[in-house]
């Protein structure tokens, strides 16, 4: 018995590594192991083995099926693998082929400057918020500082719908609007189109945006304004940007600055892109005037704050490098298309 | 604004520093300098030459040789300038030096040109002669150099000496940027106000000293102002003997390098003054006014009045005219008459320094375009003491520089001058304001530097102000002046303490950056478009003539009519777009934009109108209507608008196909409308394709967004599925279908879906075939067959009452 057992693996275990697909291997499986296998059909014998035998047959022939089974496994493993290898080998496909994209579009660069400073301020507690871009001439001046005789009223060339409403030259009336509202302390930002009575070439246009910031709060401080514009500064340009604060004049604020950043591009020594200068002029500022925070019935005994204006498409024309203003209003898509 | 280092240093001798440094600290305390120009920066190796013997050039006849002592030997120079004489002493630049320019006067290069030793036609030339423009000038700034050739010198120059400092050259000229509330900073020595307090060296301004002879300017002429308003002050003065003639050099060099062209003497010094004390000056020839007497009023309108410039000039009520008894002889601040003006026989002069009206003259000068020199000055509003002290300077020029004989007096018709202006000195309050903790003795030394007096009363320390500085007001004025001098740079920078704030975007702007990002998403590109545009517009979009899109906000003063309305409508900007890109050949564009319409609430405008964002989309290339419609159903349901939308194809736009638009409603509000654009309109704005756009009033789509978002469960029970086919007069839009599909479905209903439409030969005339997938589905339960069936009955029913055959 024992004998025909041995017998009865080897051959199956002959045959087993001899097989070359799995197909043949269900085979052998069954012909060894099935209801009509050939070690089935040995347990099937087992009444005609001597009962005190049967434990020890049982034995052998159970030993025999596990490693039958065992082999046929291992084997079965291998050849799968072989055969996922081979089709994997099949498979190889160029990877430098060119991709599938969904051809998702593209912001214009002005808004992605836009959302950089809005992400900046949100940041530091800002909210941003909007006014009218058809505007009455008191938020538009009066309110600023800029009285009906004005010498500023004519240098910022204003379109006029009549003597009362115009198109707002600054965002800087929003400051005002916000101011009514009542609610302190304020920190605002105020991004939002404006326009002058410029002819369009490649660094003017009649329509541009701005982006106004206000802080009304107790104790604010020029040094706030500066380490504020300052922070602003590194995030927009990069953690080395350094900023001067140059004196200047803005009817509505009192001290008043310009700032400029050291140029991106050279790091402040002195390039083509900064002309020469090593400094890029990039915003104005200065502390509320105290007659505007009157005018807004806003206490300049107890409240102080700061104001500043961005030209969105001066941060846009710098930051992206384009170098002409009309591309922005022109909406080629080969030049959406880079943003 | 542009002045010379040199005339700053007339002021201020102990002023030592370069260009650049003084660019830098003069910048930094306020008084920008947008550049400079060194005059001698291309000029080296040029001295004073003495011509001693002039030879033909043996091979060429418009040559000559000259033999040239330069001091230290003479050189041997070819010159083809007609204008050499043997003992002229000429600028001569020397074998390696260089030159501004060419003898031409055109552009300079921005290198100059180097001059070296060499041969011409043969014969040996060791350096250049040069003419005024060689130089990088001309005969504009040096009137004395001959029209063609080279400069001559006067002979009194000694040979060898540096010629470009004989000329002036040895200068640098700076460009500033003067802001507006510093009127004083108009003028030269306000500038070097400015340059002593910067550099902290003594200010030295003219002294100016009474001059004049025994008469009296009261015999000579009278004066009248009748509108006081405009005119506050007056001051006359009279020189008598007038001897016309250039003016010196170091007054014609100081007025060139401020781009100003020396004329003669009499002119050279009223400009002089202006330049210097920032008063404009007029000079009339006393002769030529009437009875004597200068009176001050408005115009009468329509009066016409001749400029020394010969131009015929209208007037109107608020120019403020000059006259004497009888005519107007001047528009004042803007341009004298031809009829009172200087000529060369003039024999008695009259001048004129007065303080206008600033408003009046701008608006003057505006309304008769005609902006001058002195118009500019006065426009910003000049201060009365200074008038006096100009006329005074002019008298002492004119006396000093022998241009005539001065008569004693002064008329001076004033308003009463105002009090110089006092402010307490408030330390505290200025370093709380710029958050510093400047000492108050630095504080006062700053002040002192300003000519700000600090003065002591009653114990309290109070601040007097200079007449000159009429922008100081206030406590924030005088704290600029303490941050400007201590130094913007030396101020710390914090962050603002106090309560903290929630930085936000408004709900308004989280919709619209929602809307772009949809957009995107979807291949669309964010363009941006004008706000203002042409009324032409409206006949480009075939809108009818009494269409209310037509009723625009309109810009009384535009930059053409092609910018003169406030759009109403955002497609014109979309398509002109479209259009810019088709031309340009690029495939498969999509544009999207967010921008105003401006709607007039009632015109004429009275109120603001109503600021309404649009939401504009538009395509050509890949794409259908649907495309179209779908990006819009992406956008809406971003933004929580979760119900059916509707389709309405009644759209009314004339600028759309007719059988290809819809209006997009949802929950009976108008959203706004899309469509393919209408073939002539296309061909309009020249768009050779289709293309289709889309419009959302942003208004009516925000008050019904929400970004509330709830979880309702993963459906446990299996969903059952039906499809039904059918045959559907052709009118009956599957919008209609659909609406009966969910009107009947009941509370099992969970979608449905088209998934098949065909119009064509196998289907009769007037019909369509139309699919749907109908699945239903029970929140509790495995649906049985008898649910399915009872609600299919009820869907089915429904579509017979519509006309609709179902196929088996």
């Amino acid at each position: 018995m024992k004998a025909k057992l041995d017998q009865i693996r080897e051959q199956a275990l002959a045959q087993i590594r001899n097989c070359d697909t799995t197909d043949k291997l269900n085979e052998i499986r069954v012909g060894i192991l099935g209801k009509k296998g050939e070690l089935t059909s040995v347990l099937k014998s087992m009444k005609d083995v001597a009962p005190e035998e049967r434990p020890q047959v049982g034995q052998w022939v159970n030993d025999a099926r596990a490693e039958i089974e065992k082999v046929l496994e291992e084997h079965r493993t291998k050849l799968e693998r072989a055969v996922r290898e081979a089709r994997m080998k099949a498979e190889v496909i160029d990877v430098t082929l060119p991709a599938k994209k969904a051809e998702i579009g593209h912001r214009h660069p002005n808004t992605i400057a836009l959302e950089e400073v809005e992400r900046i301020f949100i940041g530091m507690g800002y909210e941003v918020v909007e006014g009218p871009e058809v505007e009455r001439d008191y938020y538009n001046f009066e309110a600023l500082n800029i009285p009906a005789d004005h010498p500023a009223k004519d240098e910022q060339d204003t379109f006029y719908i009549n003597g009362d409403i115009l198109l707002r030259t600054q965002t800087s009336g929003v400051q005002v609007h916000e101011m009514e509202k009542g609610k302190l302390p304020i920190r605002m930002i105020a991004p939002g189109r404006v326009f002058r009575a410029d002819e369009v070439d490649a660094t003017h246009s009649p329509s541009f945006h701005q982006i106004e910031g206000l802080v009304i709060d107790k104790n604010i401080t020029f040094a706030d304004l500066k380490g504020t514009l300052a922070e602003f500064a590194k995030e927009l340009f990069g953690e080395g940007t350094k900023v001067k604060f140059r004196p200047h004049h803005f009817p509505f604020t009192e001290p008043s600055a310009e700032m400029d950043v050291t140029c991106f591009k050279c790091g402040g020594k002195g390039c083509r892109f900064c002309k020469g200068e090593g400094w890029i002029e990039i915003l104005g500022c200065g502390m509320v005037h105290p007659h505007v925070l009157e005018m807004s019935k806003i206490d300049p005994e107890e409240y102080s704050g700061f104001a500043f204006g961005v030209g969105l498409e001066r941060i846009a024309l710098l930051k992206y490098e384009i170098d002409d203003m009309r591309l922005l209003y022109e909406n080629d898509i080969r030049f959406l298309k880079q943003f | 604004m542009n002045t010379s280092l040199s005339w700053i240093k007339a002021y201020v001798p102990d002023l030592d520093c370069t260009a650049q440094e003084y660019r830098d600290a003069m910048t930094l305390t306020g008084t920008k300098v947008e550049g400079f120009e060194r005059k001698d920066k291309n000029l080296d190796k040029i001295v004073v030459g003495q011509i001693e013997k002039i030879d033909r050039h043996p091979d060429a006849d418009k040559l000559v040789v000259c033999q040239v002592n330069i001091g230290t030997e003479t050189i041997q120079i070819v010159t083809g300038a007609p204008n050499v004489k043997e003992g002229q002493k000429v600028p001569v630049v020397l074998d390696g030096g260089k030159v501004a320019g060419g003898h031409d006067g055109g552009p300079l290069p921005e290198d100059g040109i180097a001059i070296k030793a060499g041969k011409l036609r043969g014969v040996e030339s060791n350096g250049m002669m040069c003419s005024i423009e060689e130089l990088g000038s001309n005969r504009d700034m040096y009137p004395e150099a001959p029209e063609e050739g080279i400069y001559i010198f006067k002979d009194d120059v000694e040979v060898g000496a540096d010629a470009v400092e004989l000329l002036g050259l040895r200068d640098t000229v700076f460009e500033y940027e003067v802001t507006s509330n510093r009127v004083d900073c108009y003028s030269v020595l306000g500038i070097a106000r400015e340059a002593a307090a910067t550099f902290r060296k003594p200010f030295h301004p003219p002294v100016v000293k009474a001059c004049g002879n025994g008469e009296d300017v009261n015999d000579y002429v009278s004066v009248e102002v009748k509108d006081t308003d405009l005119c506050t002050r007056y001051c006359a003065r009279v020189c008598k003997n007038i001897k016309i003639g250039p003016s010196p050099e170091w007054m014609q060099r100081r007025l060139a390098s401020s781009g100003i062209r020396p004329i003669n003497n009499l002119v050279d010094i009223t400009n002089y003054v202006m330049e210097e004390y920032g008063q404009p000056m007029h000079a009339f020839d006393l002769d030529t006014v009437e009875g004597h007497k200068i009176i001050v009023r408005r115009a009468k309108d329509g009066d016409q009045f001749q400029t020394l410039d010969g131009q015929m000039r209208k007037l109107d009520g608020e120019v403020l005219m000059i006259c004497d008894a009888e005519k107007e002889i001047g528009i004042a601040g803007i341009m004298g008459g031809e009829n009172s003006k200087i000529t060369d026989d003039v024999h008695t002069v009259l001048f004129e320094a007065a303080i206008f009206n600033g408003a009046n003259i701008r608006k003057s000068a505006k309304r008769l375009g005609l902006r001058t020199d002195a118009s500019g000055k006065f426009e910003k509003g000049l201060e009365p003491r200074n008038a006096e002290d100009a006329i005074n300077r002019a008298c002492q020029l004119i006396e000093e520089l022998g241009c005539g004989e001065v008569v004693g007096g002064i008329v001076d018709v004033k308003e009463p001058i105002p009090e110089l202006r006092e402010l307490p000195f408030e330390p505290e309050r200025y370093n709380r304001l710029l958050g510093t903790n400047v000492r108050n003795e630095e504080m006062l030394e700053i002040f002192s530097r300003l000519d700000i007096r600090a003065v002591e009363e009653n114990g309290q320390m109070k601040l007097v102000l200079p007449a000159f500085r009429q922008d100081l007001i206030g406590m924030a004025d005088i704290a600029e002046e303490v941050a400007r001098f201590y130094g913007y740079d030396k101020i710390p920078t914090t962050l603002p303490s106090g309560e903290s704030t929630n930085g936000k975007l408004s709900y308004k702007l989280r919709i619209e950056q929602k809307a772009r990002d949809i957009a995107e998403y979807c291949g669309f590109s964010q363009g941006m478009t004008y706000s203002f545009e042409s009324p032409k517009v409206f006949d480009k979009l075939l809108l009818s003539a009494d269409d209310k899109l037509r009723k625009t906000v309109t810009i009384s003063n535009p930059l053409g009519e092609d910018f003169s309305i406030m759009r109403t409508i955002s497609l014109n900007g979309m398509l002109t777009s479209l259009a810019t890109n088709y031309n340009r050949r690029n495939k498969n564009v999509k544009l999207y934009e967010l921008g105003n319409i401006y709607i007039p609430k009632a015109l004429p405008v009275t109120e603001l109108p109503d600021e309404r964002m649009q939401f504009t989309l538009g395509f050509y290339g890949e794409g259908d209507f649907f495309t179209m419609k779908g990006v819009i159903e992406e956008f809406l349901e971003s933004v929580g608008l979760k119900d059916k939308k509707e389709y309405d194809p009644n759209a009314g736009k004339t600028f759309l196909h007719p059988g290809r638009q819809a209006l997009v409603k949802y929950q009976g509000h108008v959203l706004g409308y899309f469509g393919e654009v209408h073939p002539e309109v296309c061909d309009t704005y020249g768009i050779g394709t289709k293309a289709y756009v889309a419009v959302l009033d942003m208004p009516e789509v925000v008050p019904l967004t929400t970004f509330d978002r709830k979880y309702e469960g993963i459906a446990r029970f299996p969903a059952v599925s039906r499809d039904i086919s059918m045959v559907v007069p052709k009118e009956v839009l599957v919008g209609q279908i659909e609406q009966m599909i969910a009107q009947r479905g009941g509370k099992i209903l969970e979608s449905y879906s088209l998934f098949d439409i065909y119009e064509g030969s196998q289907i009769k005339e007037g019909f369509k075939s139309v699919a749907y997938s109908i699945t239903f589905r029970a929140k509790d339960k495995t649906l049985e067959e008898a649910d399915v069936s009872a609600a299919m009955k009820k869907i089915l029913n429904g579509l017979e009452q519509m006309g609709i055959e179902l196929r088996q």
